[in-house]
C-alpha cells in the first residue's frame, strides 16, 4: 500500500495543488491571493504533465546510451503553458492595480460595499 | 490553394502588430489599420470557404512536419462557416466602433489579436494548439472587457479572467488525460487511437469530463455562467457586441469539435452518462438562463442571460447528435452571433442616443429613436423565433432533431424555450411601442446627465450617434430577417461535412 502511494506521490501532489488552488480562488477575499491561487492551480496541471512524461523503461529514438529517458513532448507543451500562465498573471495583476486605483481596496467584501453605493 | 490557410491567423496578428507600432508615432490611427486587415481577412475567409464548399476540406501541415507529429490546420464545412462569421462580424463591429468605441491603438491591436485567436480555434486540427488559441482568445477578451474606463469593467474583467483560466486549465487537464491514454495530440489521430483504447476506459472518460466541463465554462452554460453577465455588461458597447457574438460561439464550436471529431458519436453511444451530462446541461441552461433574463432590469445583463439560454439550445443539438440537430446547431450558432451582436449594438446605440440602459428606460422608444427601436424589435423577434427569420430556422432544426432522436423531455424544453424567450423580449417590445415616453419624460435624460449607476462603464468617447453605428445595426437586423431563407441551401452545403463528423 505504502509502495503504491509512494510510486504515485506526484499525482497526489498534483491534486493537492489543484485543490489548494481552487480553495484559494474561492475562499480568499484578497484579489492578489486569488491570482496566486490561480497560479497554484495551473502549477498542479504542469506537474501532472511533467510526471506523466516519465515512462518506465522508455527508450530514445536518437540516442543509444542507456536510459532513463523521459518523453520530451509534455515538457515542450508545458513550456508553452507556462508562457501562457505568465501572460495571464501579468494581465490579472494589471487589472488588480487598476481596481486598487479606482476603489482603494483589494478585499472583495469591502469592494462589494464600495460598489454598492456606486 | 490550401497554402492560404495559415494566413487566416497570420494576417490579424500582423495587423495587430502594425496597429501597435503605428500607434507609437501617431495615436488614434488604429481604426484604418484594423479595417484594412479585416477586409483582407474577410476576403480570405470567403475565398477559403468557397474552396471548402466546392472542393472539400482543406488540410495544411504547418512547418512541413508530418501529421500526426506536426500541427495541422483543417478547414471543413463547419470551420469554414465559423471563419466567415468571425471575419464578417468583426468587420461590422468595426463600422460601429469608428464613432462609438475606444479609439486607442492598443484597443485595435487587441481587437485583431482576438480575431486571430478566434480564427485559430476554428481551424486548428491539434488539441493542444486549440488550448493555446483558446488562451489567446481569452487574454484578448479580458483585455478588451477592461478597456472601458470605469472600475466596473476592471472588476468584471478580473472575474472573467479567473473563471476563464480555470475553464481553459480544465480543458488542458482533459487534453493531458487523452494524451496519456493515446500519446498523440492530432485530432484525427486521437479519434482513431481513443477508439482503440476503448471508450469505456476510465482515462478516456475522465478526459471527456474535464474537456467538456472546461468548455462549459467557456461557453457559459448554467451554472458555470457567472462570469458572463458582468463581463458583457461591464465592457464598452462595441466590445460587448463583439464578444457576445463570437467568444462563446467559438467556445461552442470547440465543444462541438471535441465531441464530434475527437470523442465521436460512438463515445456518446458507449457512455450514456456522458450524453445525459450534455442533455442536463442543455435543459438547465435553457430554463435557468431565460428565468434569470426575465428578472434583469439592465438591458445588457438581460441580453447576457439570454445568451446562456440560447447556448443551451446549441448544447441540446450537440447532445442529440443526429444530422438534423447538427444543421440546427450550425445555423443557430451563426444566427445567434448575428442577432445577439446586433442586439448589443442596438442597445449601445440607444444608450448613446437617449442614455437609456434599463428596461424601464425603453418606454416610448419608438417615438424617440424609431429606427433603433425597429431594429431592436426585428432582432428580438428573430431571437424569439418568428418564421421565417434565422432564429426560427435554427430552433426548428434543433427541435426536429430532438424529436427524431425521441428525447422527449429535451424536445419539450426546446419548444418551451420559444415562450421563455418571448417572456423577456415581449416586455421590451411592449414598452417601446405601446407606452408613453412622457411617463418617464426626463428620466432617461437625467440619467444620462448624472451618469446612471449602470451607465458609467460604457461611453468611452462622448455620445454621438453616427451613420456608421446605424449601418452596423441595420445590417444585423436585415441579415437576421433574411438569412432564414438561405438555411435550406446552407444545410445542403453542410451535408458532406456532417457525413464525415457522424461517420
Amino acid at each position: 500500500m505504502i509502495d503504491l502511494v509512494a510510486a504515485r506521490v506526484h499525482y497526489l501532489v498534483t491534486f493537492l495543488l489543484l485543490g489548494i488552488g481552487t480553495y484559494m480562488m474561492i475562499g480568499n477575499r484578497n484579489l492578489v491571493k486569488k491570482v496566486i491561487g490561480m497560479n497554484v492551480f495551473q502549477t498542479g496541471i504542469f506537474l501532472f504533465f511533467i510526471s506523466a512524461a516519465y515512462i518506465e523503461g522508455a527508450g530514445s529514438p536518437v540516442l543509444s546510451s542507456p536510459g532513463p529517458y523521459v518523453s520530451p513532448l509534455p515538457h515542450v507543451l508545458i513550456l508553452t503553458a507556462i508562457v501562457v500562465g505568465v501572460s495571464l498573471t501579468a494581465v490579472a495583476l494589471g487589472l488588480v492595480v487598476r481596481i486598487y486605483d479606482e476603489y482603494g481596496t483589494l478585499e472583495t467584501d469591502v469592494l462589494r460595499e464600495v460598489r454598492a453605493d456606486e | 490553394m490550401s497554402d492560404l490557410a495559415p494566413f487566416l491567423i497570420a494576417l490579424p496578428i500582423l495587423g495587430s502588430v502594425v496597429a501597435l507600432l503605428i500607434g507609437l508615432a501617431r495615436s488614434e490611427t488604429g481604426w484604418p489599420v484594423a479595417v484594412v486587415a479585416m477586409i483582407g481577412q474577410t476576403g480570405l475567409a470567403a475565398w477559403l470557404a468557397y474552396q471548402v464548399f466546392t472542393g472539400g476540406p482543406i488540410e495544411y501541415v504547418v512547418g512541413g512536419f508530418e501529421v500526426p507529429y506536426g500541427i495541422e490546420l483543417v478547414i471543413d464545412g463547419l470551420s469554414a462557416s465559423m471563419i466567415v462569421l468571425i471575419a464578417t462580424v468583426a468587420l461590422g463591429v468595426l463600422a460601429y466602433a469608428h464613432a462609438a468605441g475606444p479609439r486607442s491603438n492598443p484597443f485595435y491591436g487587441t481587437y485583431l489579436l482576438l480575431v486571430a485567436g478566434l480564427t485559430g480555434v476554428c481551424i486548428t486540427g491539434d488539441v493542444f494548439n486549440m488550448y493555446v488559441f483558446l488562451e489567446i482568445t481569452g487574454l484578448a477578451a479580458y483585455a478588451l472587457v477592461a478597456s472601458g474606463r470605469s472600475g466596473r469593467s476592471a472588476v468584471a474583467a478580473l472575474k472573467y479572467l479567473i473563471v476563464g483560466t480555470v475553464g481553459a486549465s480544465l480543458f488542458l487537464l482533459g487534453v493531458g488525460y487523452a494524451y496519456i491514454a493515446t500519446g498523440t495530440l492530432n485530432m484525427a489521430d486521437l479519434a482513431a487511437k481513443l477508439a482503440a483504447v476503448g471508450y469505456t476506459s476510465t482515462l478516456v472518460q475522465t478526459a471527456f469530463a474535464f474537456v467538456v466541463i472546461g468548455l462549459f465554462i467557456k461557453v457559459a452554460v448554467f451554472p458555470l455562467h457567472t462570469w458572463q453577465p458582468e463581463a458583457y455588461a461591464g465592457a464598452p458597447d462595441s466590445v460587448s457586441a463583439f464578444i457576445a457574438a463570437l467568444v462563446s460561439t467559438v467556445g461552442a464550436y470547440a465543444l462541438a469539435r471535441m465531441i464530434l471529431s475527437v470523442f465521436t458519436v460512438d463515445f456518446l453511444a458507449a457512455n450514456p452518462l456522458a450524453r445525459d451530462l450534455l442533455v442536463a446541461g442543455a435543459m438547465v441552461s435553457i430554463v435557468a438562463g431565460s428565468a434569470l433574463a426575465v428578472a434583469q432590469t439592465e438591458i445588457k445583463r438581460m441580453l447576457a442571460y439570454s445568451s446562456v439560454s440560447q447556448f443551451g439550445l446549441v448544447l441540446a443539438a450537440l447532445s442529440v447528435t443526429n444530422r438534423t440537430a447538427l444543421i440546427g446547431a450550425a445555423v443557430h450558432l451563426v444566427g445567434h452571433a448575428i442577432m445577439k451582436g446586433g442586439l448589443f449594438l442596438t442597445a449601445g446605440l440607444v444608450a448613446t442616443g437617449t442614455g437609456a440602459r434599463t428596461v424601464d428606460g425603453y418606454e416610448g422608444l419608438s417615438d424617440r429613436m424609431p429606427i433603433a427601436a425597429g431594429a431592436f424589435a426585428v432582432l428580438a423577434l428573430a431571437m424569439v423565433g418568428v418564421p421565417p427569420m434565422v432564429g426560427f430556422a435554427g430552433k426548428w432544426y434543433i427541435a426536429l432533431g430532438a424529436i427524431e432522436a425521441q428525447i422527449w423531455p429535451l424536445a419539450v424544453v426546446i419548444l418551451a424555450s420559444t415562450l421563455l424567450t418571448l417572456a423577456y423580449f415581449a416586455r421590451l417590445i411592449e414598452r417601446m411601442y405601446f407606452r408613453e415616453a412622457a411617463s418617464v419624460g426626463d428620466g432617461p435624460t437625467a440619467e444620462a446627465e448624472t451618469g446612471s449607476p449602470t451607465g458609467d462603464a460604457v461611453l468611452a468617447d462622448g455620445g454621438r450617434v453616427t451613420a456608421g453605428m446605424y449601418l452596423a445595426v441595420l445590417a444585423a437586423a436585415v441579415l437576421a430577417a433574411t438569412l432564414g431563407v438561405a438555411v435550406v441551401e446552407y444545410g445542403r452545403l453542410l451535408e458532406p461535412t456532417l457525413e464525415l463528423l457522424l461517420a
